[in-house]
């Protein structure tokens, strides 16, 4: 039964994985390439560990387990941070798909009164 | 077990190609970025399956190196994107925005 599960779980993860990779060809640009980029990086990886820690049953492998799910949520959302802000600043997004820009063409924040949000007071 | 294996072999490997599809055509370097990201997740994946099917932890530092190595390669790409020739090419394809 745990192994029924466990199956479950890790063809869950590949599938979810299979979703991504069908968004990363098709989307347009390169931060809806990345909203369906990042979703197998935390959630489809982690069904997949919680699979094989429901096969593996040791305690020492299921802290290595929880070691690289640990890794993987603090790393994926920081590089994608970082990849999203180097699209921004490069040109590389598609500003006219976008609902709000907080950014005007240099990569500043808006602060002209033009009907955008303007700055944070900090 | 094995028909489970069968079925992530199969979906990991369309998942494999599809990335390889984008980094080959991606028109800009972070989507080849992105796309390589997905497939490190892919190959992770894959050798925790290969290693639930197997019953064996022998590999389970190759998924903590796997972890971090995306992370290091992504993060320096992004940090030296480039937006000079890129970006013409860019402008070129889209119409002028």
């Amino acid at each position: 039964m745990i192994d029924v599960i466990a199956g479950a779980l890790m063809i869950s993860g590949a599938l979810l994985a299979t979703i991504a990779a069908i968004g990363i060809v098709r989307f347009p640009d390169v931060l809806s390439r990345m909203h369906a980029a990042t979703k197998p990086q935390t959630v489809g990886l982690l069904l997949i560990l919680a699979g094989l820690a429901l096969r593996l049953r040791d305690l020492s492998d299921i802290t290595i387990l929880g070691l690289i799910a640990l890794f993987q949520l603090m790393t994926a959302p920081v590089s994608a941070h970082m990849v999203g802000r180097a699209a921004f600043r490069t040109g590389f997004a598609r500003r006219d798909d976008l609902t709000v820009c907080e950014f005007d063409a240099d990569g500043r924040w808006d602060t002209e009164d033009d009907g955008a949000p303007d700055a944070p007071t900090r | 077990m094995i028909v489970v294996g069968t079925i992530c072999a199969v979906l990991l490997s369309i998942t494999g190609a599809l990335c390889v599809v984008r980094i080959v055509r991606g028109p800009t370097m972070l989507d080849r970025t992105v796309a390589t990201d997905v497939f490190v997740a892919a190959s992770a994946g894959a050798i925790g399956i290969e290693a639930a099917i197997g019953r064996h932890n022998s590999t389970l530092s190759i998924l903590v190196v796997l972890a971090l190595l995306g992370f290091l390669g992504s993060v320096s790409i992004a940090k030296f994107a480039a937006p000079d020739t890129d970006r013409r090419a860019h402008d070129d394809e889209e119409g002028e925005s």
